[in-house]
């Protein structure tokens, strides 16, 4: 491999010489184009995940038939296919996207430098976590097939191949998501470096839009928490292939370890991709309403306050494990707790609407959509963080339905929202207008079709992670439920065609969208559409006058007042 | 790859100090979490089974206590190369930096004497969970060991030539990072029986 | 290249041979506790000293005093966590039965564990 060449700070006045097509795409350094490399990939195995939810769900309503395209779902396979929806949907999709594409891509841009400060291992870290994707695929063709223990991968199930009969799947799923947490683990430390040192002259931290910040302090929430469960993964890995004990409760380990190992990880980790989420509603909703955000200064702390609480509630995913209760109290406690900042960040989004000139366009359609759809998986989440009711409604549908309301809202809408939002500048052109809200109609009314039901089949008995209702008759009045939840998956699913057909048409062929079509203030608009290698000419990187939100000034004759634009 | 230049953003400093060791220091954050939770864990399991006691009676303090010995000289050269460094002397910090690379080897070294030793008397991973807990932290930190070898002699190779002479400093603080891990890992598996 | 934003770095550092010093001092009286007999005497000197060690490394050697503020801030926040994870974890993991539940391979510590073979080395 050759050396790069040392340059000295300043560049000269060459452009970088022509790179080939597969240096510039394959082996990218560009964070831009690492950052679509992360958001196709996420994409591609959403497509992968929601075809597994399409797949069990049909297992659900129609029980014992030959799913279309896929075949006759087995026990066994049904496993396979929650647990890998789950996985990848977290892991693969959610991170990827929000954390990995919309942060390498905005950092720089929004705080005005060329690149990321360290561009290879950037690259490294795709690298890695494309292998890391690669293993998770592979692992569903070895023999015994893939893992069906759950994303949560508890032992023994999981550690033992004759429990969970899948020897091999089994460990190269833990492989797979250690590859991913080290991929992370690389991207948070580019991220947080950048964003602390690389920022344009005379941009404070309180001028940093709300998105950075927010992929910053995910990162750094990330990068605190998923440490024990590295090392619980290796445990892990030595009990599924070298035979240690470190979970194995008949020689001397404890599963109740791992549990806690994991769920300290991941309860930070619902906030990780919640962050990022919270922040492209943040830069959408301040755009479209030309005001200003209600309370900055208040939104950081207490983003940073709910980050540091999020170490404290873990728990609560063990109510029922039988942990000592007098744990189960004081996690009941901090649970409820936490519910009051995340609430008032809802509220401050509220008052950033409030007497704000409003314009429906698709971003700021699924940017309202995250905020009412997000409510109800929050406050569905106070019922879940009381241990008592948690007693009935742990492992019921009634979970499930609640973290999809929050997930969906942050992967699925916080990633519509985004794309949609900075499509323009990613690719210079503009989308559809039109199809975009078709798109959103459909996608929003059937995913509330699919998971209001749940609730209710929840609350009435629905266990999780049951592959054939109909062996249990007294939970026969849900089945209809459950057919009205599978359908309107399908129309969700298929309505996503509207947004592939949207986005591969409009790359090609949409409007051409000059560099701010949004009229937004912050600084990635002040670069061309879509940004060159280096973002700005060398001499012509932006420096920061005023914070991110300067609309509707009363002093200015335009209602918006771009950062980089002098006094 | 060639456009990999560094980049005007890795020049900054809006946070007031070096990106590179802004980035160490993190990486070292990230570190203590991953160690933490082993270490933690090993701690409770030792805690509640009175006979580990019994087994950690194997370890040999005096191979552990000369590993530390040379962690700790390794460390004294690595800051005295960061020191050489400091005053511009690309050689004399490309020199302490073998020196302690030479440390990290013969830490290897006697590790791997030590582990020989007692897996063929029968105290393989697999014999307890103390065991189990033994090599797997000090497995952790070895490879760590390793990682930070062969990254000083990356840092040597281009420091000897008087270039990149800040990346001293930064494979410094990573250096005593790993010896500092080894200082709770020795009492916990060696002094504590 | 000098990095000018740390001019603190030329500053009257200590003599570092004198802090190995301390250090390899220290190191003794950790691996002499054990002989003395009491066990709490052991965990002081080898823990204890442990601590003392890791911040004569930390202040002397990495320099972190010297450092931007949240450095240490960092470092500190990350061990913080790592006592939150103990406190949550230990109820559960340190205990050898509970409401209903037991562990029964803790509390007879299996007869697989090997004894130790000829030359019982210390």
């Amino acid at each position: 491999m050759a050396h790069p060449v040392e340059h000295p700070g300043h560049h000269d006045a060459h452009p970088h010489p022509e790179q080939g097509w597969v240096s510039k795409y394959l082996f990218a350094t560009d964070h831009k184009i690492i950052a679509m490399q992360y958001m196709f990939t996420g994409m591609l195995l959403a497509l992968l995940a929601g075809f597994f939810a399409y797949v069990f769900r049909m297992q659900m309503a129609f029980p014992g038939m030959e799913v279309p395209l896929f075949g006759l779902v087995t026990p066994n396979r049904y496993n396979v296919l929650i647990t890998n929806h789950g996985a990848i949907m977290v892991f693969w999709v959610a991170m990827p996207v929000l954390i990995a594409a919309f942060g390498n891509f905005l950092i720089p841009l929004m705080i005005g430098c060329d690149d990321m400060v360290f561009p290879r291992i950037n690259r490294l870290s795709y690298q890695i976590f494309f292998l890391s994707a690669v293993v998770l695929v592979c692992s569903f063709f070895v023999e015994g097939g893939g893992f069906g223990g759950a994303w949560t991968f508890y032992p023994p199930l999981s550690a033992k191949g004759g429990y969970s009969l899948t020897p091999l799947g089994s460990s190269l799923f833990v492989l797979a998501i250690a590859l991913e947490f080290v991929a992370f683990l690389l991207g948070g430390i580019n991220f947080i470096t950048t964003a602390m040192n690389s920022r344009a002259p005379g941009m404070r931290l309180w001028d940093l839009p709300i998105v950075v910040w927010m992929i910053v302090v995910a990162s750094i929430l990330f990068m605190a928490s998923v440490g024990p469960l590295i090392a619980g993964a290796v445990m892990l890995f030595f009990d599924q292939q070298i035979g240690t004990a470190f979970f194995d409760p008949d020689k001397g380990g404890d599963p109740i370890l791992w549990q806690h190992l994991f769920w300290f990880f991941g309860h930070p980790e619902v906030y990780v991709v919640l962050f990022p989420a919270l922040g492209i509603v943040a830069e959408i909703i301040t755009v479209f309403s030309r005001k200003k955000l209600f309370a900055y200064k208040t939104v950081i702390y207490t983003v940073l306050g709910t980050g540091i609480l999020s170490f404290t509630v873990w728990a609560h995913h063990q109510f029922v494990a039988g942990i000592d209760p007098r744990m189960a109290n004081i996690f009941t406690i901090t649970t409820l707790l936490i519910s009051v900042p995340i609430a008032e960040m809802v509220f401050v989004y509220i008052a950033t609407l409030y007497g704000g000139s409003i314009t429906l366009t698709t971003p700021m359609l699924w940017a309202l959509a995250f905020l009412g759809e997000f409510l109800i998986g929050g406050v569905t989440g106070i019922f879940l963080g009381a241990s008592g009711a948690d007693i009935y409604l742990h492992d019921t549908y009634f979970v499930l339905a609640h973290f999809h309301y929050t997930f969906v809202p942050i992967a699925i809408i916080g990633t519509f929202a985004g794309v949609t939002f900075w499509f323009p500048k990613m690719f210079g052109r503009m989308m559809n207008g039109l199809v975009g809200k078709v798109h959103f109609w459909i996608t929003i009314i059937a995913f509330n079709v699919i998971f209001i039901p749940l609730f209710v089949t929840g609350l009435a008995g629905d266990h999780r992670r049951i592959y054939d209702y109909t062996q249990y008759p007294d939970l026969a009045m849900n089945h209809d439920l459950r057919v009205v939840a599978t359908v309107a998956l399908v129309v969700m699913l298929l309505a996503q065609v509207l947004f592939l057909w949207n986005f591969i048409y409009s790359m090609f062929r949409g409007a051409n969208a000059g560099k701010n079509p949004w009229r937004s203030n912050t600084l990635e608009w002040t670069a061309d559409s879509p940004p060159p290698h280096g973002n700005w000419p060398p001499d012509a990187l932006p420096s920061c006058y005023r914070g991110p939100y300067e609309y509707s000034h009363p002093d200015r004759k335009e209602d918006y007042w771009p950062q980089n634009a002098p006094a | 790859m060639t456009a990999a230049a560094r980049p005007i953003a890795t020049t900054r400093s809006s946070a007031g100090l070096a990106t590179g060791k802004l980035a160490v220091w993190w990486v070292v954050g990230s570190e203590i979490v991953i160690f933490g939770g082993l270490l933690a864990s090993y701690i409770m399991y030792r805690l509640a089974h009175d006979e580990f006691a019994q087994q950690a009676a194997h370890t040999n303090v005096w191979i552990g206590t000369f590993n530390t010995l040379v962690l700790l000289s390794s460390s004294l050269s690595a800051v005295l190369a960061h020191q050489a460094a400091e005053h511009g002397d690309g050689k004399k910090a490309a020199r302490l930096l073998w020196v302690t690379i030479g440390g990290a080897a013969t830490f290897i070294i006697v590790k791997t004497f030590e582990w020989t030793m007692e897996i063929t008397h029968g105290f393989t991973i697999t014999s307890s969970t103390f065991w189990s807990f033994y090599y797997t932290a000090a497995g952790l930190h070895a490879l760590h060991v390793i990682a930070g070898g062969v990254i000083m002699a990356i840092v040597a190779a281009a420091a000897a030539r008087n270039q990149e002479l800040h990346r001293v400093e930064l494979i410094g603080i990573y250096w005593h990072f790993v010896d500092v891990v080894w200082i709770f890992l020795f009492p916990l598996l060696y002094i504590a029986k | 290249m000098a990095d000018h934003a740390h001019a603190a770095d030329a500053h009257a550092h200590p003599n570092y041979v004198k802090i190995w010093g301390i250090l390899v001092a220290l190191l003794c009286v950790s691996v002499a506790g054990p002989f003395l007999g009491h066990p709490i005497v052991t965990l002081i000197t080898a823990f204890g000293i442990a601590v003392v060690k890791a911040y004569l490394v930390a202040k002397h050697f990495m320099h972190i005093t010297i450092e931007k503020r949240f450095i240490p801030y960092i470092i500190l926040t990350m061990l913080v966590f790592m006592l939150l994870f103990f406190a949550g974890t230990s109820p559960d993991v340190m205990k050898k039965d509970g409401t209903g539940w037991e562990k029964p391979s803790w509390k007879t510590p299996a007869a697989h564990a090997p004894a130790a073979h000829e030359g019982a080395h210390h």
